[in-house]
């Protein structure tokens, strides 16, 4: 901590390579072969072979891949800071039932557009009427666990409610789901899967305006998110707000969940397994540098995904849950078994 | 005799407890207290008399039911929490939450009342955790984890926290709940330091009476009806230490200066 910027410098230098080496791996991976020289090309507005690639690299895969970084970064620091409010190494936006909270929103809007009219129906399919129906689904749920943690401190019994929460959005998804129409019905279901690439221009547009004001909330609650690290008792006696800072939290985390949710669907276990290894690689929890080290991983990790969902015939694309399911699960289960030493 | 801007600690017709909807449930009254810098207390009283409500009152974690409290001749009511964090620290029984931080991490926290808005520390703040590790002897644990230590070790540690804050005063709830003897006597001693080298207000809620006895420069003593607050030798003059436990196991022996058992001797 005492040259924390310093000490951590090398392997921030080599997380920025790596995202940089991914980033381009996974731009050059898809069911149409494009040569690097030409995507690059494409991206600096220079001649390209086909016009196709040009249209493929500029309006599908660089969204694509900017969609993802955003993505990963944003659950992955919604993770920590649920983490360290909590004071629960298991929180996570996925397994608290944010990520259904966000769902809930969602469906309401699509499925509920007929119970409202045709008036809203407009804005049901806007990108922003997703965006801040999904954020609200996500604070009310967060804002329901935070008032249950309060009163249940036991690590398990949070998850369970996170659980329960997860469930009763379900059961209000369906029953809204069977008075919807066809048409609404498969609207839902494909925005539910998950997915990082039906975003237009405009869409990442508002992805990245929210992704941004919920990370400069975030960075204004890393003084107090770190002295939270000895609990609410001694935060309060260093004069730290602590009402303020869960506000603040609360508020950035259903931003960064509930827009994320909104624009790629509910996507599992990135927010609870990224600031896991990142602790693991970094061995501290200073927020100073969790915050963007988490950020930058989050990231990585995101695009790793992406890749291995493009990977195995290159004609199809895996639902990325699957890929990100397959890489978390295994990472709570070894949380778990591994249990004393569980930190955050 | 002292005049009023010597009291580092004073209330005025203190009342203290909780108030739910229905009722209002005292638990001491008229507390009259007029604490001078510098010394080293020990609250005693049974478990459940009230001792954590009255340092949990005096550190404004609760409000006080009446009466008033100056720290350093300010109304505590008027104090906001980043000055009252300069002027007084704690150092609380709870477990800390899990999480990664190093000894030398969690001392720095002390600073954060001083510290900008990102939590950076200056050469200053180096200074004083520099100066905490000193005071408690504890260099040599810097680099380890919080919860690699010993409970006598972080006891210590979570100390030197509260010296890197830099108070006058320091309010310690049952630190030596979880020590054997001799980490205890090494807490109360290290206490004892503080409070006569570096002039620091020291409360300590114990139930090592014994030590107590021989270690406090003033007792604060609780029974369930009354609050007696005077130096050790004052109160064992005026037998206010008999009234400490009503059983009939245990008395208080006025020679040596200790409780022992009733047939002892």
């Amino acid at each position: 901590m005492v040259n924390s910027t310093k000490s951590y410098r090398n392997t921030f230098i080599i997380l920025l390579g790596a995202l940089l080496l991914i980033f381009i791996v996974n731009i050059s991976l898809g069911s149409v072969y494009i040569p690097l020289k030409q995507l690059f090309l494409a991206f600096i507005d220079g001649e390209v072979e086909k016009e196709s690639w040009k249209s493929i690299a500029l309006n599908y895969r660089l969204p694509k891949a900017i969609t993802a970084i955003i993505v990963g970064s944003g659950l992955s620091i919604s993770g920590l800071l649920m983490q360290t409010l909590f004071r629960n190494p298991l929180a996570g936006p996925y397994v608290l039932g944010i990520s259904s909270g966000a769902s809930l929103g969602v469906a309401i809007l699509i499925l509920g557009a007929s119970f409202f009219g045709a008036t809203t129906a407009g804005f049901a399919f806007s990108s922003w009427g997703h965006a801040i129906a999904a954020s609200l689904g996500a604070f009310l749920v967060l804002s329901a666990v935070m008032l249950a943690a309060i009163k249940v401190r036991n690590t398990m019994s949070i998850l369970i409610i996170g659980l329960m929460f997860g469930s009763l959005t379900a059961s209000v998804i369906s029953v809204l789901a069977y008075f919807s129409s066809a048409n609404q019905l498969q609207q839902y279901l494909f925005w539910s899967f998950g997915s990082l690439g039906n975003l237009s221009w405009n869409e990442i547009l508002v992805l990245l305006i929210i992704f941004l004001i919920g990370m400069t909330c975030v960075i204004f609650i890393i003084k107090p998110l770190n002295s939270l690290l000895l609990g609410e008792n001694y935060a309060k006696s260093m004069g730290v707000n602590v009402k303020r800072t869960r506000n603040l939290t609360l508020i950035s985390t259903s931003l960064l969940t509930g827009v994320i949710t909104a624009f790629s669907g509910p996507i599992a276990f990135i927010g609870l397994a990224v600031p896991h290894l990142t602790k693991l690689l970094f061995s501290t929890s200073n927020h100073k540098i969790l915050v963007p080290a988490v950020a930058i991983s989050g990231a990585i990790i995101m695009l790793i995904c992406d890749s291995i969902a493009q990977l195995p015939t290159s004609e199809y694309t895996l639902p990325i849950n699957a890929i990100t399911s397959l890489f978390g699960a295994p990472i709570i289960i070894w949380l778990l078994v591994r249990k004393r030493k569980i930190t955050y | 005799m002292s005049l009023k801007d010597q009291h580092i600690i004073k209330t005025s017709n203190l009342s203290i407890g909780y108030t739910s909807k229905k009722n209002v449930n005292t638990i001491a009254a008229n507390l009259n207290i007029e604490l001078d810098k510098g010394k080293l207390v020990c609250l005693l009283g049974k478990n459940g008399i009230g001792k954590s409500t009255l340092l949990r009152t005096l550190t404004k974690v609760q409000p006080a039911l009446s009466g008033e409290i100056f720290i350093n001749n300010t109304n505590l009511k008027t104090l906001n929490s980043v000055d009252l964090a300069k002027s007084l620290s704690l150092v609380l029984t709870e477990h800390l939450p899990e999480s990664n931080l190093s000894v030398y991490e969690l001392v720095a926290l002390g600073r954060q009342p001083y510290t900008n808005w990102v939590g950076n520390l200056s050469d200053t703040d180096l200074k004083f955790i520099d100066t905490a590790f000193e005071q408690t002897n504890t260099k040599h644990l810097i680099n380890a984890k919080y919860y690699e230590l010993s409970d006598g070790q972080l006891q210590k540690v979570l100390i030197a926290r509260a010296l890197a804050q830099n108070t006058d005063i320091i309010i310690l709830d049952e630190p030596t709940a979880h020590l054997d003897i001799h980490h205890t006597i090494e807490t109360l001693a290290l206490l004892k330091k503080l409070a006569k080298d570096f002039h620091k207000t020291i409360i300590v809620s114990t139930h090592e009476v014994n030590l107590a006895l021989q270690l406090a420069d003033i007792l604060w003593l609780m029974t369930p009806s009354n609050f007696m607050a005077d130096s050790t030798e004052n109160l064992i003059e005026n037998n206010c230490l008999e009234q400490l436990f009503d059983s009939d196991l245990i008395r208080f022996n006025k020679t040596l200066k200790q409780f022992t058992l009733s047939n002892s001797d």
